[in-house]
């Protein structure tokens, strides 16, 4: 039996600054459904690699798919790899969802606003129906009250939360969080995280770097240790958490229980 | 201080000052329009691109407004083929030729006001745009000039009040602007110290209502709440 065309794969990324080489080659696939979580110290690449997924960073090497659709990459000038086709990448974009560590949200729109922006200017959804969509996500994430209000009025974790629900209004196929809660306060980590959950319970396909190890041991399908640029451990949480093979991963694991 | 005298001469230099904002109205207008493909291009990542106004900008930062005008006014009569071209009309008028030169001195420094704004709309807000699916000119449309235009707003209303100051100028080219009115009245009167003491205040006045004007759109564009942003 053939099997189904994975939402997401990555084959053999390298980025290079300079002379530092940051990915060495990370190969990575998500099946529909899959929420895999990407650990490892900082300055480990993970960072880096989710940015390649989007073309945030350009890699230097490497193949991206997008639900069997390859993205075309064309050498840049600094020897990197571009995008080879801006109405790709841009249709690409719009089906991987991004979270940012610092929201990015907008802030001179009101927060309805900032989640309206791209489906009316990418999706070329109507006013009205880019507000129902926005209103719907709104009440899921825990913010409906919020819709007039400006990013800066709102906590951290309500600023998140938007910034999901921004996301979410594009239906993306894979969603990818780069440390959604790095940058909260300790009592709003919690509101954020139960909103990954009950998206990861909902079936979504997510990549998920994140520094809350028991967060990704409940949430996580599959858990991929990052090491110096290299996938280090990689499989169940079970087995990355209490049965690593490889012994910087254990150490890992023990310094961040 | 002879009040009666300034009483008399009010209507004439307030004639004046409706010139001198007239000529302002139409610079830093023209100028921010002209200002805006300036702008954009200086902020490019295109080193190309990036250098083709710069000659513009810095012939018309380096000179002094002063020069440019009489560049234009009594320079570009020189020329036969400006005589004889349809512009004519317009450049034989000092008040075309003081509009004219104003607008594109104050484009200059507009360019440079929105270069800066551009470049400092953070960078993790055009990565959500471009993230979200919008194009390199949805981004910049929607998202980067909208909040350029909330960073730049305070530079661009100093460099408006700069300008009404350095209209006074447009009185050396034979305009009966605010300061060009007062000195011809003062020619007539011998009364320097009311007339000026007059003109100075209405040009205060002036200064006072832009001030107010520029901060009420900047409520109204909710200048503040993008700044207390973390």
């Amino acid at each position: 039996m053939a099997e189904a065309t994975p939402a997401l794969e990555i084959r053999d990324l390298h980025k290079r600054y300079g002379q530092l080489e940051v990915l060495k080659g990370i190969s990575l696939t998500a099946r529909d459904g899959d929420v895999i979580s990407i650990l490892g110290s900082s300055g480990s690449g993970k960072s880096t690699f989710l940015r390649c997924i989007n073309l945030l960073e350009n890699p230097n090497q490497g193949q991206i798919y997008v639900a069997g659709e390859e993205l075309k990459l064309k050498p840049g000038k600094d020897g990197d790899l571009v995008a080879a086709s801006n109405n790709q990448i841009n249709r690409l974009r719009s089906e991987i969802g991004f979270v940012f560590q610092n929201f990015n949200l907008w802030p001179h729109m009101s927060v309805l606003d900032n989640i309206t922006e791209a489906p009316r200017r990418v999706l070329k959804l109507s006013k009205a129906e880019a507000n129902e969509r926005a209103e719907a996500l709104l009440a899921k994430v825990g913010i409906a009250d919020k819709k007039h209000a400006y990013p800066a009025q709102l906590s951290g974790g309500q600023q998140q939360r938007a910034a999901i629900a921004r996301t979410l209004a594009m239906q993306p196929k894979v969603i990818l969080f780069d440390e959604p809660t790095s940058a909260l306060d300790p009592e709003m980590v919690q509101e954020v995280l139960s909103v990954i959950r009950s998206l990861a319970e909902e079936g979504r396909t997510m990549l998920l770097v994140t520094h809350e190890m028991n967060f990704a041991r409940n949430v996580s399908s599959e858990v991929v240790f990052l090491h110096q640029g290299l996938v280090e451990e990689q499989g169940p949480p079970e087995q990355v958490f209490d049965a690593p093979i490889s012994a910087r991963c254990k150490q890992f694991m023990s310094s961040n229980r | 201080m002879n009040w009666e005298i300034i009483i008399k001469w009010l209507p004439r230099l307030l004639e004046g000052a409706v010139l001198t904002l007239e000529l302002l109205a139409i610079a830093v207008i023209a100028g921010l329009i002209l200002a805006l493909p300036m702008g954009i291009a200086r902020a490019s990542r295109n080193l190309y691109i990036r250098a083709l106004p710069y000659g513009y900008i810095f012939f018309f930062r380096g000179t002094p407004l002063l020069v440019q005008l009489f560049l234009i006014y009594y320079g570009l009569a020189q020329f036969e083929a400006v005589r004889k071209s349809a512009l004519w009309p317009y450049l034989r008028d000092p008040y075309w030729c003081a509009a004219i030169t104003m607008t594109l001195h104050t484009a200059a420094y507009i360019a440079e006001i929105l270069r800066g704004a551009i470049q400092a709309v953070p960078a993790g807000e055009v990565e959500a745009a471009r993230s979200l699916g919008m194009s390199r000119a949805q981004s910049l449309v929607h998202i980067i000039l909208p909040r350029a235009a909330r960073i730049g707003l305070p530079a661009y209303s100093n460099e408006v009040i700069l300008m009404l100051k350095a209209s006074a100028l447009a009185s050396t080219i034979t305009l009966l602007d605010l300061t060009g009115m007062a000195r011809t009245i003062i020619a007539r009167t011998y009364m320097p110290v009311e007339i000026f003491f007059a003109a100075g205040m209405i040009y205060l006045v002036i200064t006072f209502v832009l001030v107010g004007v520029f901060r009420l759109i900047e409520k109204w564009l909710r200048v503040d709440a993008t700044y207390n942003s973390r």
